[in-house]
C-alpha cells in the first residue's frame, strides 16, 4: 500500500471510492426497473456495478495467485451463461432458485475460507467476526438447501405435496439448539468443528424448512429464500468488513422481503402460515369440488366464437394453466384478431397467476403480448362491469367470487379478480376440478357462465379459427 | 478486523441500504417482478467481491481452493442472473413498438 497514486491517494481508497461509484449504480439501475421503457437500461447498469466491483477488487488488493479465480471464473461464467441462453421461460422459477442457492453457497464457502485463514493465522479472532463467520455460514447454508428443494417442488422431482415428518417441531427446536450451541462454541473457542457442526445443520434446516411447504406455495418460498441470497452476502460483508457488498445484499434482500410479502397478501396467508406448510393437505372436508352436482352451461367453441367476435370489450385473465398448455401464443393471436375486428382487448393479470412474482406477465411478453395491455388488479377490477366477455384460461380459485362474499370460504378475504362482474363469463378447464386451495369455485354456477371443456390451447385454436371464418 | 467504531458504521451502512432498498423496490410494478428478481440474483453475485479477496491469498492451499469455489458460484449468479434478465426485458414491448 505504499504506492502513492494521484491526489495522493493510496490504492485502498481508490477501491473504496470505486465501491461507491459501483454502491450508486447498483441503486439507480433498480430505480429504472421501475418502468418497463428503462428497465433493460437499469439492468445494464447493475451489471456495470458488478464489473465496476470486480474490477476494484482485482486492482485494489495484491491478488497473490490468478490461476484459481481464473479458473473458478471461466467455469462460473460458462454454467451461468449456458443456463441464462437455454432456460424456457415457464422454468423461471427454478432457474432463480437454483441461482439462489447458488449464492447461498459462495456466501457459506466465502465464510469457511476466511475462518480457515484466520485459524491458521494463530491470532485471536474477535467475537464479531466469528459471529459474522456464523451468520454467514447460516444463512447461506439454509437458503443452499432450500432453494435446491424448492427446485425440486418446481421440477416435479421432489413430490410437491407437503411432507410432514412426524416429530418435525422437536427436530426443528433441536437443530436451534445446536445451532445456538454450536455459534456459542465457536465464539468462545474458535474451531473448524464448530462451524462444520453449523453448516450441517444449516443445510439440514434448510431442508425441513421447505419440505412442508406445498408446491403452490413456491413462489412465496422463492421470494424469501431470494432475500436470504441477499442477506447472506451482507453478512459476508460484515465479516470481511466490505460496505459495497453490504449494500448491495441489503438492497436484495429488502426486494425479496417486499415481494414475499406481495405473495403471501394475495394469497391470502400470512408468511408463519406458509412457513408452518401443510397447506393443501387433503383433509376431506376442504377438498368438496367433486360431488357437487349443481347444474353448469357448457358451451361449443362455436358460440365462445361468436360472443367473443360481437362483444365491444374482452378482458383475459390467465392463469399457470395457460402456461402448462403453452397456449400464449394461441391467445395472443385470438387477441389480434379481436384487437383487428375494433374489440377492446385487455388481460387481468393476479399477483399469483404464475410460479413466481410476475411470472404470467413474462410468460405473455414472450408471446408478444405488449405489456400496456397487462393489468394488475388494482388497475382492472373496477374494468370487469364494463365489460362484455372475461374469457378465464386455466385460472381458479382467484377468481372465485366466495373470497368476497362467503365468511366460510377458506379463501375468503383474498384478493381476487371480479370476474363474475363482467356481463358475461367463458370459462376454459379440463373439468369441474377444483383449484389448489380445494374450494369449489362458485363462479362455475353463475347463469352468466358459460363453461368450455378441453385443451386450453386447443379450445383457442378452435375459436380463432371459428372467428376468422365469421 | 472490526473495532467497534466499524461496525456501527457497517451497521448503519445496512440499515440505510435497507431503507433505500424498500424505496426504490416499493416502485418496481408487477410486470416485472419476474426481472427484479433475477436481476436482484445477479446483484446478490456481489459476493464475488469476497470471494476474490479470499481466492486471491496466498495463505495456503484449502483457503485457494475454497475461494475458487466461490467464485465460480458467483459468477454463475453474475453472469446467468443479468443475461437471463435481459433476454427477459428485451421481450417487453408496448403497443404498436416492433
Amino acid at each position: 500500500m505504499e504506492t502513492t497514486h494521484l491526489f495522493g491517494v493510496n490504492g485502498m481508497n481508490i477501491t473504496n471510492a470505486a465501491y461507491i461509484v459501483a454502491a450508486i449504480l447498483f441503486i439507480v439501475g433498480l430505480k429504472q426497473l421501475g418502468s418497463p421503457a428503462t428497465a433493460r437500461n437499469g439492468n445494464r447498469m447493475s451489471a456495470l456495478a458488478m464489473l465496476v466491483a470486480i474490477v476494484a477488487t482485482v486492482v485494489g488488493n495484491d491478488i497473490a495467485s490468478w490461476e484459481f479465480i481464473l479458473a473458478g471464473a471461466i467455469v462460473g461464467s460458462a454454467i451461468g451463461a449456458f443456463s441464462a441462453r437455454k432456460i424456457a421461460m415457464t422454468s423461471m422459477p427454478q432457474l432463480v432458485a437454483i441461482f439462489n442457492g447458488f449464492g447461498g453457497a459462495a456466501s457459506a464457502v466465502i465464510a469457511a475460507a476466511e475462518l480457515i485463514r484466520l485459524i491458521d493465522n494463530g491470532a485471536d479472532i474477535a467475537q464479531d467476526v466469528s459471529i459474522t463467520i456464523m451468520a454467514s455460514v447460516i444463512v447461506g447454508g439454509v437458503t443452499l438447501t432450500g432453494s435446491f428443494i424448492a427446485y425440486g417442488k418446481l421440477q416435479g422431482i421432489v413430490p410437491t405435496r407437503p411432507i410432514l415428518l412426524p416429530i418435525r417441531n422437536v427436530i426443528n427446536v433441536a437443530l436451534l439448539i445446536g445451532m445456538i450451541a454450536s455459534t456459542v462454541w465457536l465464539v468462545i473457542d474458535p474451531s473448524m468443528t464448530a462451524f462444520m457442526i453449523a453448516g450441517a445443520i444449516a443445510l439440514a434446516l434448510g431442508i425441513l424448512v421447505v419440505i412442508p411447504i406445498g408446491g403452490a406455495d413456491m413462489p412465496v418460498v422463492i421470494a424469501l429464500l431470494n432475500s436470504y441470497s441477499g442477506i447472506a452476502g451482507a453478512a459476508t460483508g460484515f465479516v470481511l468488513g466490505n460496505t459495497v457488498l453490504i449494500i448491495a445484499g441489503s438492497l436484495v434482500g429488502a426486494s425479496g422481503l417486499i415481494l414475499t410479502r406481495i405473495m403471501t397478501k394475495a394469497m391470502n396467508r400470512s408468511l408463519a402460515n406458509v412457513m408452518l406448510g401443510g397447506f393443501g393437505v387433503e383433509d376431506g372436508a376442504a377438498s368438496a369440488g367433486g360431488d357437487d352436482d349443481r347444474p353448469v352451461t357448457s358451451i361449443q367453441h362455436e358460440d365462445a366464437a361468436m360472443m367473443l367476435a360481437y362483444a365491444q370489450s374482452v378482458i383475459f385473465v390467465p392463469g399457470y394453466g395457460l402456461a402448462v398448455a403453452q397456449a400464449q401464443h394461441q391467445v395472443r393471436e385470438l387477441a389480434d384478431l379481436l384487437k383487428a375486428k375494433g374489440i377492446s382487448v385487455r388481460y387481468a393479470i393476479h399477483p399469483v397467476a404464475g410460479r413466481m412474482p410476475g411470472h404470467m406477465n413474462v410468460l405473455l411478453a414472450e408471446a408478444n403480448v405488449p405489456y400496456d395491455e397487462l393489468k394488475d388488479l388494482d388497475e382492472i377490477n373496477g374494468e370487469f362491469q364494463r365489460t362484455d366477455v372475461a374469457v378465464v384460461i386455466g385460472a381458479n380459485d382467484v377468481t372465485n367470487p366466495s373470497a368476497r362474499t362467503d365468511k366460510s370460504s377458506p379463501i375468503y378475504g383474498m384478493p381476487i379478480l371480479n370476474v363474475d362482474q363482467a356481463q358475461s363469463v367463458i370459462m376454459m378447464k379440463r373439468g369441474m376440478s377444483s383449484g389448489f386451495a380445494g374450494v369449489q369455485n362458485e363462479l362455475f354456477f353463475l347463469d352468466k357462465t358459460q363453461m368450455l371443456f378441453g385443451d386450453a390451447k386447443d379450445s383457442v385454436e378452435k375459436i380463432t379459427a371459428e372467428v376468422k371464418d365469421l | 478486523m472490526f473495532d467497534a467504531e466499524a461496525l456501527i458504521i457497517a451497521l448503519t451502512v445496512f440499515v440505510l441500504a435497507i431503507f433505500i432498498g424498500y424505496e426504490v423496490i416499493t416502485k418496481v410494478p408487477p410486470t416485472l417482478h419476474t426481472p427484479l428478481m433475477s436481476g436482484s440474483n445477479a446483484i446478490s453475485g456481489i459476493v464475488i467481491v469476497g470471494a476474490l479477496l479470499v481466492a486471491g491469498q496466498d495463505d495456503g492451499i484449502a483457503g485457494q481452493i475454497l475461494g475458487a469455489i466461490a467464485v465460480g458460484l458467483a459468477m454463475i449468479n453474475v453472469v446467468g442472473g443479468f443475461m437471463v434478465t435481459d433476454r427477459m426485458l428485451k421481450m417487453f414491448r408496448r403497443s404498436g413498438q416492433k
